[in-house]
C-alpha cells in the first residue's frame, strides 16, 4: 500500500505528542477478517500512524473495494 | 433467482431476438450488420456477411425474391429498405477472398441428385462438413432453372464462377447422368445417404418416388430409409429453395450422425421475430431511387439507402435509464451477470456495484412490452447477499447509519395530539421532509389539526426503506415491528403520509394509509400560499408514486387549484424517472447518482415542482429550480422556496432532532434535556468548500467534533510547524475519520476530512 509516496519520508507532519519525526515502519492493518503489514509513516517512539489522504482515497480504497468484493 | 427463475426473466428481455429482416429470412441472413457493413464501406465484412449464410452469394445476391422487404419496420417510416437491391450491389461491385473454414474429411459418402438450388446448397454444406459429395445432374451443365435468367441479372459466366466453389470442395460432379427410379436401390447401395434436390411436385419426384412420393416437411425425410427430398411445392421462391436444401442437409448430416432428426429445430427457416422496435418519432423515409435501374445503385446511393436502416433493436428500457447505459449492455445481459454474481463460490464478485446501483424504481418494467422489472431481480439478490454475509460493507452503511439515526430517540416521537387521549388519524411526515424542511412539518401538522377532528397524533421516524432496498431484511422486519408497536400504542389511528416511499412501504402493512396530497385535495387548501399565478411548473413525480394514479392525479389538481400551469415531463406518472435516491443507488454509487439527477433536471428549463423531499433536493443540489409542493402552500416567498439549495446530511440530522424538541416544547409543553455530550461543545468553522467534501464523502460535524474533541483531549494527533495545521483520526465504528484543522479563537477552522474503513492497529499507544 506504499503507492506512490517516495515523498513521504519528506513529510511535514511531526508527532504531536512527542514532536518527533515520522518513520517508515511494519503497520498492521485489517480489513473484513483479512490482516496484512504494510509499511507507512508513524511515529516510532508513540505509535501514531500517519495514514494520508492520497493513500486513504486511492490504494486503500481499492483494496477495501476488492475485499468487499472478494 | 434460481436457474428456473433466470431462464424465465430472461425470456422476456427480446434485444437478443433477431430483427423482422433476418428472421423473416428464410436463410437469416444478418440483414442488419450488412447495413452496417455498407455504412462502413467496409465491402470484405459485407460479402462475409452474405457468405456466412448464403451458399452461392454471387448467384442469390442477383435473384433473391427477398421476403425481408415484406417485413422490414421501415415500411411503418416511409418505405421498405431495398435489402436486394443492396446485395446486388455488393455482389456486382466488390470482391474479396472470404475464408471457408476448413473441417476434417469424414468417410461418409452422400449422393446428390438435380443441380438446382436445393441440390447446389445441399452439395455445398454436406461438402462445408467434410463428407465427400457426389452430385448427378441429367443435363450438360449446373444450376437447372438458374440458367433461365436473363443474362444481364444473372451472366452465365457468374454461374460458374459461383459453382466453382463446389469443386474446391471436392464435389464429384456427374453431368449427363439422369437418375431413375431403377438408380435409387444401386445408389442406396453405394452412398450412405441420398438426396433428391427436387421439389415434391415436380414430375422427376413423382417419377423417382412413385407411390413412395410422401415427405416429412419437417425432415425432408421421404419413407425410404437414407432417402431425403426437397419438400417445398407449390412456390417459386428461389430463397426457399435454398432454405430446404439445407434443412435436407441439416437431416442428412444427423442421420449420419445417428442423432435426433427433428430435436431443437425450431430456429430454422423464416419466422416471426419477438424483438421489440419501437418506431415512435423516426422520421419517414422514401427508398433511396436508383439513377439507373440497369445497372443497379450507385456507391453514393448505397450508402444512403443503407442508411435507412433502423439498425432494429428493442432497449426500450436503456433508453429510459441511465443504470442501464451504465454498464452498457440490457438486462438480458445483467440478469446473467447477476445471476454468476450470486451464484459464484470462490473468487471476485464484480457485479456487486452493479447490482447495488439500481434504483429498484420499476421503470423499466413500465416500459418493456413483456414486463421485465430488473430491480425486483437486484432486490432479490442484495437479500441474498445479506443473508450470505457478502454484502459489501461500504455500499449502504450511511444509508443505515442514517435510518438508525431517524430511529433513534434523536428524532423518534409518538403523541397524541395535545388536549387529545385518542387519535383518529397519525402524521406521518417522515425522515427526509423533517430533515429537509422541518418547518413545513410544523406547518402541515398545524392545518391537519386545524382541519381533521378525532384527534391527529404525530409519529416521527423512519418507514424503514433504507433497510428493505439495502436487502436487510432481517432490519427491516424488525425496525418495522417497533413502528407497528408506536402505531398501536395510538389505537391504530388512520396513517397519513407525506413521503412517497412512506407511502409504497405502508401501503400493504396498514390498509387505510392515505396520502397528504389526497387528503388536501379533498380538504381545501391553506390559505396562505403564495403561489405566483400562471406559473409553469414541470411535475417531478416520485418513482414510488409510480403506480399511484389517484395520488398523482390529487397532485395535479393541488397545483390547478393553485393557479398553475402544469408541464409534463417526457417521462412522467407511470413512465417517471428515480432522483437517483431510490433503492439507495447515489450511496452505493454516487458518480452515478449525480447522472441520474443530470439526467432528469436536463429534460426541461422549466422549474421543478417535486412532492418528494428527496426528489427536490437531489435536484437543487446540482442547481435545478425546484419547489416542493408545499412549498407552494406555505412558504413566503417563490424564489428564494426555489433557490433553496439541498439540505446537507449533517444538517439533516439537526433538522430532525430540533424539529423533535421545538414541536414537543411549543405543542406539548415538554422540555427535552439537553443532549451532555462534551464532543458536542466544539466549535466549527466550515467553508462551503470543505462542506462540498463532507457532502460527497458522508462525513457529518459530529464525526468532526469528535475527532477534534480525541485529539485535543489526548494529544494524539500530527502537527504541521510551518503552517500550525493539526491532522487527527478516530474511529467511532466500523470507519476512521480524518480531520486536517487549525485552531482560531473562535473554534476549529476545518481544512480537509476524508476516511477510510480499513484499521490500522496502532501499537506502544
Amino acid at each position: 500500500m506504499n503507492n506512490n509516496q517516495k515523498q513521504t519520508s519528506k513529510t511535514p507532519w511531526k508527532c504531536g505528542k512527542c514532536g518527533g519525526e515520522l518513520q517508515r515502519g511494519a503497520v498492521k492493518a485489517s480489513y473484513l477478517g483479512n490482516d496484512f503489514v504494510v509499511e507507512e509513516l508513524k511515529c516510532l517512539s508513540c505509535g501514531l500512524v500517519l495514514i494520508t489522504e492520497d493513500l486513504a482515497l486511492g490504494k486503500m480504497f481499492e483494496v477495501e473495494q476488492s475485499l468487499e468484493d472478494k | 433467482m434460481d436457474q428456473d427463475e433466470l431462464k424465465k426473466q430472461e425470456a422476456k428481455c427480446t434485444q437478443e431476438n433477431p430483427p423482422a429482416c433476418t428472421a423473416g429470412c428464410p436463410i437469416h441472413v444478418d440483414v442488419r450488420k450488412l447495413m452496417l457493413d455498407i455504412q462502413k464501406q467496409d465491402w470484405k465484412s459485407a460479402l462475409a456477411t452474405l457468405q456466412k449464410k448464403q451458399p452461392f452469394p454471387g448467384i442469390i445476391g442477383r435473384i433473391c425474391d427477398h421476403p425481408c422487404e415484406a417485413v422490414c419496420l421501415r415500411q411503418d417510416v416511409g418505405e421498405a429498405v431495398a435489402i436486394s437491391d443492396l446485395e446486388r450491389y455488393c455482389v456486382q461491385n466488390h470482391s474479396a477472398k472470404i475464408k471457408m473454414g476448413i473441417v476434417p474429411p469424414k468417410s461418409q459418402i452422400v449422393a446428390i441428385v438435380g443441380s438446382g438450388l436445393r441440390g447446389l446448397t445441399a452439395a455445398y454444406d454436406l461438402a462445408k462438413k467434410g463428407y465427400k459429395v457426389s452430385l448427378f445432374e441429367k443435363t450438360d451443365r449446373l444450376g437447372g432453372y438458374l440458367r433461365s435468367f436473363p443474362k444481364d441479372q444473372l451472366p452465365p459466366e457468374v454461374i460458374v464462377e459461383e459453382l466453382a466453389v463446389l469443386s474446391r470442395l471436392n464435389v464429384q460432379i456427374h453431368l449427363n447422368t439422369a437418375i431413375t427410379s431403377q438408380d435409387l436401390t444401386k445408389l442406396q447401395g453405394e452412398f450412405n445417404v441420398l438426396y433428391l434436390g427436387l421439389a415434391e411436385n415436380s414430375p422427376e419426384m413423382t417419377e423417382l418416388l412413385g407411390e413412395q412420393l410422401q415427405i416429412n416437411p419437417f425432415t425432408c425425410a421421404t419413407l425410404l430409409p437414407g432417402i431425403f427430398g426437397g419438400s417445398y411445392a407449390g412456390n417459386n421462391s428461389l430463397i426457399n429453395s435454398v432454405a430446404d436444401g439445407r434443412k435436407a442437409a441439416v437431416s442428412m448430416d444427423r442421420y449420419l450422425q445417428g442423432v435426433s432428426l427433428t430435436a431443437s429445430r425450431e430456429g430454422e427457416g423464416a419466422y416471426e421475430t419477438q424483438l421489440y422496435v419501437n418506431t415512435q418519432g423516426i422520421t419517414p423515409l422514401s427508398q433511396v431511387p436508383m439513377s439507373d435501374s440497369f445497372q443497379g445503385y450507385t456507391q453514393e446511393e448505397a450508402l444512403q439507402e443503407a442508411g435507412r436502416c433502423l439498425d432494429c433493436q428493442c432497449l426500450e428500457c436503456v433508453k429510459a435509464c441511465k443504470y442501464m447505459q451504465e454498464y452498457g449492455s440490457y438486462p438480458k445481459k445483467y440478469l446473467r451477470q447477476i445471476y454468476n454474481n450470486d451464484t459464484i463460490v470462490m473468487g471476485m464478485r464484480h457485479g456487486n456495484k452493479m447490482i447495488n446501483s439500481c434504483s429498484l424504481c420499476g421503470q423499466c418494467a413500465e416500459i418493456c412490452p413483456q414486463g421485465l422489472d430488473l430491480g425486483v431481480t437486484c432486490k432479490a439478490t442484495r437479500e441474498s447477499m445479506v443473508s450470505k454475509g457478502k454484502m459489501p460493507s461500504s455500499a449502504h452503511d450511511f444509508a443505515l447509519r442514517d435510518m438508525a439515526f431517524n430511529n433513534s430517540a434523536e428524532f423518534t416521537l409518538t403523541r397524541h395530539q395535545p388536549g387529545h387521549t385518542s387519535s383518529k388519524y397519525v402524521f406521518f411526515p417522515g425522515c427526509q421532509l423533517s430533515g429537509s424542511s422541518p418547518e413545513r412539518v410544523k406547518q402541515v401538522y398545524a392545518y391537519l389539526t386545524d382541519k381533521l377532528s378525532g384527534g391527529v397524533a404525530l409519529l416521527l421516524r423512519c418507514c424503514n426503506a433504507p433497510a428493505d432496498w439495502a436487502g436487510d431484511q432481517e432490519l427491516f422486519q424488525n425496525s418495522l415491528k417497533d413502528l407497528v408497536h408506536e402505531w398501536e400504542s395510538l389505537g391504530k389511528p388512520q396513517i397519513i403520509v407525506a413521503c412517497s416511499t412512506c407511502h409504497s412501504i405502508f401501503r400493504e402493512r396498514f390498509p387505510e394509509v392515505v396520502s397528504l396530497w389526497e387528503l388536501m385535495a379533498d380538504l381545501g387548501l391553506p390559505e396562505q400560499g403564495v403561489c405566483p399565478t400562471g406559473v409553469k411548473l414541470a411535475v417531478q413525480d416520485p418513482c414510488t408514486t409510480r403506480n399511484e394514479p389517484n395520488l398523482q392525479a390529487a397532485v395535479r389538481q393541488i397545483l390547478q387549484e393553485l393557479g398553475c400551469e402544469i408541464e409534463e415531463l417526457p417521462y412522467s406518472k407511470e413512465r417517471t424517472k428515480c432522483c437517483g435516491f431510490g433503492g439507495l443507488t447515489s450511496f452505493a454509487n454516487p458518480n452515478l447518482g449525480k447522472k441520474i439527477v443530470e439526467d432528469r433536471i436536463q429534460e426541461s428549463s422549466t422549474d421543478y415542482v417535486a412532492y418528494c423531499a428527496m426528489c427536490r433536493d437531489n435536484f437543487a443540489s446540482q442547481g435545478k429550480r425546484t419547489v416542493h409542493l408545499l412549498d407552494l402552500m406555505f412558504a413566503t416567498n417563490f424564489e428564494e422556496a426555489a433557490l433553496r439549495p439541498r439540505v446537507g446530511l449533517s444538517y439533516r440530522h439537526e433538522n430532525r432532532a430540533k424539529l423533535k424538541r421545538t414541536l414537543l416544547d411549543s405543542l406539548w409543553k415538554e422540555v427535552l434535556p439537553k443532549k451532555d455530550v462534551a464532543y458536542l461543545q466544539i466549535k466549527l468553522q466550515l467553508d462551503e468548500r470543505v462542506l462540498g467534501i463532507m457532502e460527497e464523502r458522508r462525513i457529518l460535524i459530529e464525526d468532526i467534533q469528535r475527532v477534534i474533541e480525541l485529539a485535543e483531549g489526548t494529544g494524539r494527533k500530527f502537527v504541521n510547524p510551518d503552517n500550525g495545521h493539526s491532522l487527527a483520526c478516530f474511529r467511532p465504528v466500523k470507519v476512521t475519520y480524518w480531520v486536517e484543522y487549525q485552531e482560531q479563537e473562535q473554534g476549529f477552522v476545518v481544512l480537509n476530512v476524508y476516511s477510510h474503513r480499513m484499521e490500522i492497529v496502532e501499537e506502544g499507544s
